[in-house]
């Protein structure tokens, strides 16, 4: 069976999802309107990447768990009440912007340097994982830029299940265009795993959990470093709300044999 | 600045181009005319001078190439140490790919590695005032950017959708082979298979002209105050199988199963169309026992005509997201709809 390995979240905050944005124009570029009102949360697909690797890391015998954000601290200090609740884990903050507008390659650069400055780091058995997007800037690219800069050319994006066999190996299934998955076997770590959903539901609130995380949570805050993420090289020339706004029929009162002639006339075209 | 362009594209297994790099090729062509600049073509895979003689007539200046057995599969290792060669073999300034899960894979690495910068989910790639301008989305599909970048060389992966696809006779190719050095370190990851449903379980239809989603409503209590499930599956399957459509799912009926909920057989997290799910691309919508909230809606991005069951009238479709909202049962509705199609 595999030894110990360390597993690396990277996982910031973005917006609550149901909340409404709006982009503003600034001297750097652009922002959303009222940002440091809005409420946060963890970045979903990242969630997910946490709450993946946090069951591996219960399988396999010797592994520890990292969450690494980067984020404003008061914010990443709101998030953690309830994200704390969810999974045990070690908490390492980076205190920079949490915001879309910026760029992967400033993001992954800040990241990797707090990686190998995490006590009793061993890149051999280090599991790099993530979201395979994020819900802000939406690019893909971060893991990837932040695999390179450690040196991990094992990388797999879309991940909704990985396999810890008996030998170290891991099975990984990868999402694919139109419903397939493939899958790969990777000889061992290190390795980057880009997460889709996953397989995991969202684990229930445990206080208990969120007591002893809270105890590394808000040292790690106290330490947590000052790092400038932006956008540099990048010229925005607009940030917008989609225009379209669709003129809503809304069809009360019809019968389910009108509706259904009306969607079926639809459906074919007509 | 003088621009110099790279088509570049994984080749499939069997030879042939992705599907996507069509559409590819019309807005590579458009750019280079646009800027004044010569393009290359960059492929890779087993075996890719079919995929070179269909694009013999494209305009493009060189054709090159990275090929053999360690290139046929998706990996990480092998596609970017693929991509980078071809790339530096090109020395191009921008590099357009089609945007699929290999490329995506890959792209923001290899960026990396000749110290330039990617986009990946661009959505239209345009000059103006001898400039490149580049679309996409940000906070998934909620605010739409137009950006410029001083970064060289630009690695862009282009969504479908974004150019007509092109098309030319195809013709003998000198293809100019480009060597890639592959360690045993490269080779850790091994391919093992494509895991798909069976052709008539397959419920995710890229090709579809219609998406039909639907929502967790189909797993509540109706209003004889019982939960139907296996109707609600039975009344989805016949209308997939009879309309074609592709299935989506909101985040609520895809999360039932880990939440111990009743399920529909045919729902998986792959069919989740969202914030956290996908985005798809169909000329038509139909969503059912979902209320239209936002990060659902937001994954309807590219659906240009959307219409909308819901026994609730000022659900999120009702306020500028459908253009049609029918307020009725969706069980009640699309029974009929199955009759109709069946006749």
């Amino acid at each position: 069976m595999a030894t110990g390995l360390h597993f690396v979240v990277c996982a910031s905050i973005v917006p609550d999802p149901l909340q409404t944005l709006e982009p503003v124009m600034g001297p750097s570029g652009p922002a959303l309107k009222n940002e440091a009102m809005l409420p946060a949360v963890l970045d979903p697909w990242a969630a997910h990447a946490l709450y993946e690797c946090a069951a591996l890391a219960k399988k396999i015998a010797g592994s520890r768990l990292t969450l690494l954000s980067l984020g404003p601290k008061a914010k990443l200090q709101q998030v953690m009440m309830t994200a704390g609740q969810k999974v045990p884990f070690e908490f390492v903050a980076l205190d920079g912007s949490a915001g879309g507008f910026t760029e992967s390659a400033e993001t992954a650069a800040a990241l990797a340097e707090a990686i190998r400055a995490l006590p009793n780091f061993a890149p051999e058995n280090l599991v790099l994982a993530g979201g395979w997007e994020s819900a802000s800037r939406g690019a893909g690219t971060t893991l990837q830029i932040l695999g390179e800069l450690l040196g991990i050319r094992n990388q797999f994006q879309g991940v909704d299940e990985v396999h810890v066999q008996e030998d170290g190996s891991l099975r990984i299934l990868e999402r694919l265009e139109g419903g397939k998955y493939q899958v790969s076997v990777c000889a061992g770590p290190p390795v980057v795993l880009g997460w889709a959903t996953g397989t995991v539901p969202e684990p229930p609130n445990n206080p208990q959990i969120g007591m002893t995380n809270m105890r590394g949570v808000m040292p790690a805050l106290q330490r947590a470093k000052a790092v400038a993420v932006g956008a540099q090289g990048v010229k925005f020339v607009t940030a917008e709300l989609p225009k379209q706004k669709r003129e809503t029929r809304i069809v009360k009162d019809a019968s389910p044999e009108e509706v259904a002639r009306e969607i079926v006339e639809w459906i074919r075209g007509h | 600045m003088t621009e110099k362009l790279l088509l570049l594209i994984p080749v499939e297994k069997d030879g042939a181009l992705p599907k996507t790099a069509w559409e590819t090729v019309s807005a590579v062509r458009a750019l280079g005319q646009g800027l004044n600049a010569p393009f290359d073509v960059g492929l890779w895979g087993a075996d890719v001078k079919h995929a070179a003689r269909e694009l013999a007539s494209c305009g493009a200046s060189r054709f090159l190439a990275v090929e053999g057995a360690d290139f046929a599969d998706a990996r990480y290792a092998t596609d970017s140490a693929a991509a980078e060669a071809l790339a530096r073999a090109s020395q191009a300034t921008v590099v357009i790919a089609p945007s699929n899960s290999r490329v995506a894979r890959v792209l923001g690495g290899v960026s990396h590695r000749l110290q330039g910068r990617a986009d990946n989910h661009a959505t239209a790639v345009q000059v103006v005032d001898g400039r490149i301008q580049l679309t996409r989305w940000y906070y998934r599909q909620r605010i739409m950017v137009v950006l410029e970048r001083e970064h060289r060389p630009w690695f862009i992966a282009l969504e479908s959708g974004a150019a007509a696809p092109w098309s030319g006779p195809s013709g003998d190719v000198a293809l100019e082979p480009v060597g890639v050095s592959l360690t045993d370190a490269d080779k850790r990851t091994r391919f093992e298979a494509i895991q798909q449903p069976p052709a008539d379980q397959q419920t995710i239809r890229p090709d579809a002209e219609l998406l039909f989603v639907a929502g967790a409503g189909w797993t509540k209590k109706q209003r004889d105050g019982q939960i139907h499930v296996e109707e609600a599956d039975r009344i989805i399957r016949e209308f997939l199988a009879k309309s074609g459509a592709s299935l989506g799912g909101t985040k609520s009926i895809v999360d039932q199963a880990g939440e111990g909920g009743a399920v529909l057989s045919c729902m998986s997290h792959m069919n989740q169309v969202g914030q956290t799910g996908s985005t798809p691309r169909h000329p038509k919508g139909l969503a059912t026992c979902c209320h239209g909230e936002e990060p659902h809606v937001v994954g309807w991005r590219f659906i240009n005509e959307r219409r909308a069951v819901n026994l609730d009238p000022n659900c999120g479709w009702a306020h500028g997201k459908a253009d049609v909202l029918y307020v009725a049962d969706a069980f009640e509705v699309m029974r009929k709809v199955n009759e109709l199609l069946s006749s």
